[in-house]
């Protein structure tokens, strides 16, 4: 506990399988208190088997660790007093209404002024006009608010969110999220995972999973320079051509569009100069190196993991 | 250091049944399903049907003759439609189902029974549903033998009495009239409970995983233990809402009488309830869906009607089925159900089914709790 006073949760060695498929193998991964720790991961890579793990809901074959201080193996109904899970499918009732729900979550966690604070999330998050509906009328981005407002009744000092605004439109993903920057700066760690860029790059940290296993992770401002990402960008001329032209190029990693601007990237940096010098001697377009961003690294990330998502750091 | 919160239990009994006041369909069929089963098995299903109808096929008439079918008649099995006047005649009307039977008068009838030559009348039966005819068969050589008698008695004395009104006697022990209702009703408690409980308490545990609200319920401190009490508890009650109905319909709508030990009952129904929702919990244990759940259930329910002695009387399976019949709750609760309301036993009476029912109950927890999953996995 001493050691691990700055980390809401310290695992390592994390295994988990089912029959014999290995889900989750030898994962590690260390959250700092009162950050947002962005859990990224094609599907089936094993986030939310991870996450059901640490909350106690599974019990790993192998592996340690702690979450707030609390042996994730031995501790598991401490670790649930104090932690706030918000499932990938929605998990309320639906033949309840929000408020019975909430009342409901409250009486699970045995918390005083139950009413009291049952009105004060209803209010927190705007739920108080659909107090009485049933949960099972309400659209997706309602559903997300009130489960966030349930898995925040008892004040957890741990949020962990899997996949939260999967399905949610863009507006109430905007909300949740400033939801979940309020959260953090009150001092509570979330631990979110994402499928989702703009989701991403909102996190202080990132981990990135991949058949069960951990293949990078740091700071989120690092992760670029971690898997070693170099990009160039292009503007001017007919960027469409260029675009199509570069997807071709065997030298070039990735491309993507912002706009009228291109992000040329790719991990092996000599190869990719050597497209840049080629193509700023044609002198068609503007070519700038620039320093490999979150979104660059991101796509890189998701875009590996359909094809070759085993070799960590992206090593050609 | 195991400490269940009441106020979480609470909580659970609370919220189930919210849901399952919202639940119209389903508490519909709760109530609806008991007394619907009641009114058709009760009403609808006669294993001693009577008025069934018959020809008469006259090749000889006299006063014993006239004796015999006026005393068919009165027995109520036997419903005269009329007349045929041959047996291709007769035949026929078995065939199309006009009748059930042709009574056949055959020639020199009275003559014979005068000189004691035994005459036979010829019962032509339509076998093909037996146990429509089966009763009927089996009273009509009591229903000619006394009409005989007394037509012969009536003969040899020079002022015939007044032929005697008489009643068919068929003889069976605690149920002197032969009416189904009383045999069936006190079986279908079990079949109902049975049905009802394992299915609903299978049914509403596996909701919980199926809607993924089970994930979001172990996320919270709460113990296994408040959960399946708070979920079962509800379910309990409804199995004694049931009963109540089952016990008033028996005894205003069909007259079964409860002679027995209302304790001896209490506790056989208690025990078959738990063993019920046992037998529901272990059906969720195994079930991924709520339709599983619901097709698991079914197929427990065949046996339970088949070969608990519901339907079909247990001492006349073969061995194998009595075998499987014996790992049936309901056969032992049937037994413990027609015991007390027929028979009037008392608890030392139904002690051996009651044994029965818990040995059952055992195997039951014991294959529930090692499939029994307190995490996700």
């Amino acid at each position: 506990m001493t050691d691990n006073a700055d980390l809401a949760i310290s695992v390592r060695g994390l295994t988990k399988r089912f029959g014999d498929k290995t889900v989750v193998d030898r994962f590690d991964m260390d959250v700092p208190r009162g950050s947002i720790y962005g859990f990224l991961g094609p599907n089936g890579s094993g986030k939310t088997t991870t996450i059901r793990m640490m909350c106690g809901l599974l019990v790993p074959d192998g592996g340690e660790g702690e979450c707030l201080g609390y042996d994730i193996l031995t501790q598991s109904r401490r670790i649930k007093e104090h932690v706030g899970y918000m499932t990938q499918r929605f998990s309320l009732y639906e033949d309840l209404t929000i408020r019975e729900n909430l009342d409901f979550m409250a009486r699970m966690f045995r918390l005083k002024d139950r009413t009291a604070r049952v009105d004060k999330a209803l209010d927190d998050l705007g739920l108080k006009d659909r107090a009485d509906q049933l949960a099972g009328t309400l659209s997706g981005g309602w559903k997300q608010r009130m489960s966030l407002a349930a898995c925040m009744l008892h004040e957890p000092r741990l949020l962990l969110l899997d996949e939260p605004t999967a399905g949610v439109d863009p507006k109430a993903r905007r909300d949740f999220w400033d939801e979940i920057r309020r959260l953090s700066a009150k001092g509570v760690t979330v631990l979110v995972s994402t499928h989702y860029m703009d989701e991403a790059v909102q996190c202080d940290f990132i981990a990135y999973i991949a058949y069960g296993r951990r293949l990078i992770s740091g700071p989120a401002g690092e992760i670029p320079n971690i898997i070693g990402l170099h990009t160039w960008q292009v503007e001017g001329g007919d960027i469409s051509a260029l675009e199509e032209e570069l997807r071709e190029d065997e030298r070039v990693g990735q491309v993507a569009r912002f706009g009228p601007v291109l992000h040329v990237s790719g991990t092996d940096q000599a190869a990719l100069d050597e497209v840049a010098h080629e193509h700023i001697k044609r002198g068609t377009h503007k070519w700038t190196a620039r320093e490999a961003g979150l979104e660059e690294a991101f796509i890189y990330l998701m875009a590996g993991a359909r094809d070759n998502f085993a070799v960590p750091g992206g090593a050609q | 250091m195991i400490s269940l919160s009441f106020a979480r239990f609470s909580a659970v009994l609370i919220k189930e049944f919210v849901q399952m006041r919202r639940d119209r369909v389903t508490f519909a069929m709760m109530i609806g399903i008991p007394v619907m089963q009641l009114l058709l098995f009760g009403y609808a299903i006669n294993s001693d049907p009577k008025h069934l109808p018959t020809l008469v096929q006259m090749d000889d008439s006299g006063p014993i003759t006239r004796a015999v079918l006026a005393s068919m008649q009165t027995s109520d099995y036997f419903d005269f439609l009329g007349a045929v006047t041959g047996r291709e005649e007769g035949d026929r009307a078995l065939r199309d189902g006009t009748a059930n039977f042709v009574v056949v008068i055959p020639q020199n009838f009275e003559r014979d029974v005068l000189r004691g030559l035994s005459p036979d009348i010829l019962l032509a039966a339509d076998a093909s549903d037996p146990t429509a005819t089966s009763g009927a068969v089996a009273a009509l050589t009591g229903i000619v033998d006394a009409a005989v008698a007394q037509s012969l008695t009536g003969a040899r004395q020079p002022e015939p009495r007044p032929a005697a009104p008489f009643t068919v006697t068929v003889h069976r022990q605690f149920n002197p009239e032969s009416e189904t209702p009383i045999n069936i009703v006190p079986g279908l408690l079990g079949v109902i409970l049975s049905m009802t409980m394992v299915m609903i308490t299978a049914v509403a545990i596996v909701r919980e995983s199926e809607r993924g609200t089970m994930e979001a319920l172990l996320a919270t401190p709460v113990r296994p233990l408040e959960v399946m009490f708070g979920k079962i508890i509800p379910y309990i009650l409804v199995g004694y809402v049931q009963t109540a109905v089952f016990l008033l319909a028996a005894r205003f709508l069909f007259d079964v009488p409860f002679l027995g030990s209302p304790l001896a009952f209490f506790i056989g129904f208690n025990l078959f309830i738990a063993v019920n929702l046992m037998v529901g919990f272990l059906i969720s244990t195994v079930a991924r869906s709520q339709m599983q759940a619901m097709q698991i259930s079914f197929f427990t329910l065949l046996p339970t009607i088949l070969l608990s002695g519901f339907l079909f009387p247990f001492a006349g399976m073969p061995g194998w089925a009595q075998a499987i019949g014996s790992a049936i709750p309901a056969t032992h609760f049937l037994r413990i159900t027609r015991k007390v309301m027929l028979k009037g036993a008392g608890l030392a009476d139904i002690a051996s089914d009651m044994a029965a029912i818990g040995a059952i109950a055992a195997v039951v927890i014991v294959i529930s709790l090692s499939r029994y999953r307190q995490t996700l996995d």
